[in-house]
């Protein structure tokens, strides 16, 4: 059977999601995406600087992405749900990643005012993948509010440490069931396996695919990890034990063992 | 006159329309969303939007983000 990712009425293949911010060069974010064949592609909402207004991050998205835009910057449900509808009235769709982050040292999300921001964007017809700090019971109020998926960090947003949340992200799997994706912190495609080894629907990646030396190997190794990661959940199914468990047989080659 | 643009008091020739604002900025209609005084105002209808002294004009653009 084919293994696909529903979000909303949406079938994804492609379980790694790519974050736009950071890059160097713009047209690098063509190259990553398509080097990655990524399908959900995070974009943010600024003021328009009338002299860099002619750059836009879309015309480097192919058509084909869906565009998920994110409320960072703001500090409260509010400014979060204004975010969304402006980028409703954009007109590239209606996924919105909501990020309400009033803590400019960790950049942890609230995860209360995420929830007023879910609860207002659901009814008003936005499919909503709000990024959270992992809580089960926050999870489930946000499944309750209509959210397509939950995104819990790994480790505060662009550090790199990996899935220091493991423990809490496997309890969101194992008791949530709707989609649970990592966002933010993850820095090796080691990491991206691992959350898809525990059961994790998708990664989001941003800093460390747009700050490597180079970007576009880099999303190809993000995206071969995902995928790795994924086949072992769905396959392997080990067990892990406290003793060795020989691979070889133990009849002995110079003697018998007793 | 002065409006109030993306939080800060801007003195700029004199436009009857919001599509006369975009047009002066020389901002290119498919690549902004524009708010006039905290609603949103669809590029259809700029034309019918017009503009009075202190007014509060807010133009956003997709940028790269996480």
């Amino acid at each position: 059977m084919e293994d696909i990712l529903k979000i909303a009425d949406k079938i994804i293949h492609n379980r790694l999601l790519i974050g736009t911010g950071k890059f160097p060069d713009k047209s690098l974010v063509r190259k990553v995406l398509e080097a990655s064949q990524a399908e959900i592609v995070t974009v943010a909402l600024r003021r328009v600087d009338a002299d860099s207004a002619d750059e836009n991050i879309l015309d480097y998205i192919p058509e084909s992405c869906i565009v998920m835009i994110n409320t960072s910057g703001a500090r409260d449900a509010d400014e979060a749900i204004r975010i969304a509808r402006l980028g409703q009235a954009f007109g590239c769709g209606n996924w919105i990643k909501i990020e309400v982050i009033s803590d400019n040292k960790y950049l942890l999300p609230d995860n209360t005012e995420t929830l007023k921001a879910t609860e207002v964007l659901v009814k008003e017809g936005f499919t909503v993948l709000p990024y959270m700090s992992p809580d089960l019971s926050m999870a489930k109020r946000l499944v309750d509010a209509g959210a397509g998926a939950v995104m819990p960090l790994g480790s505060p947003i662009g550090s790199n440490r990996g899935l220091k949340t493991e423990e809490l992200v496997r309890i969101m799997v194992s008791e949530i069931e709707i989609p649970v994706i990592v966002d933010a912190g993850i820095g090796w495609p080691s990491e991206a396996a691992a959350c898809m080894e525990l059961g994790c629907a998708a990664v989001l990646v941003n800093t460390a695919i747009a700050t490597a030396d180079d970007p576009v190997a880099t999303a190809e190794a993000f995206s071969l990890a995902v995928r790795a990661g994924r086949t072992a959940y769905l396959n392997s199914g080990i067990a892990v034990n406290e003793s060795a468990n020989s691979s070889s047989p133990l009849t002995g080659f110079l003697r018998n063992i007793k | 006159m002065i409006l109030r643009i993306n939080g800060e008091e801007k003195d700029v020739v004199k436009c009857d329309t919001l599509l006369e604002l975009i047009n002066t900025k020389r901002l290119k209609a498919e690549r902004i969303v524009v708010e006039h005084n905290h609603k949103i105002v669809l590029k259809e209808h700029w034309h019918e939007v017009s503009l009075n002294e202190k007014d509060n004009i807010e133009i956003v653009s997709f940028v790269g983000g996480g």
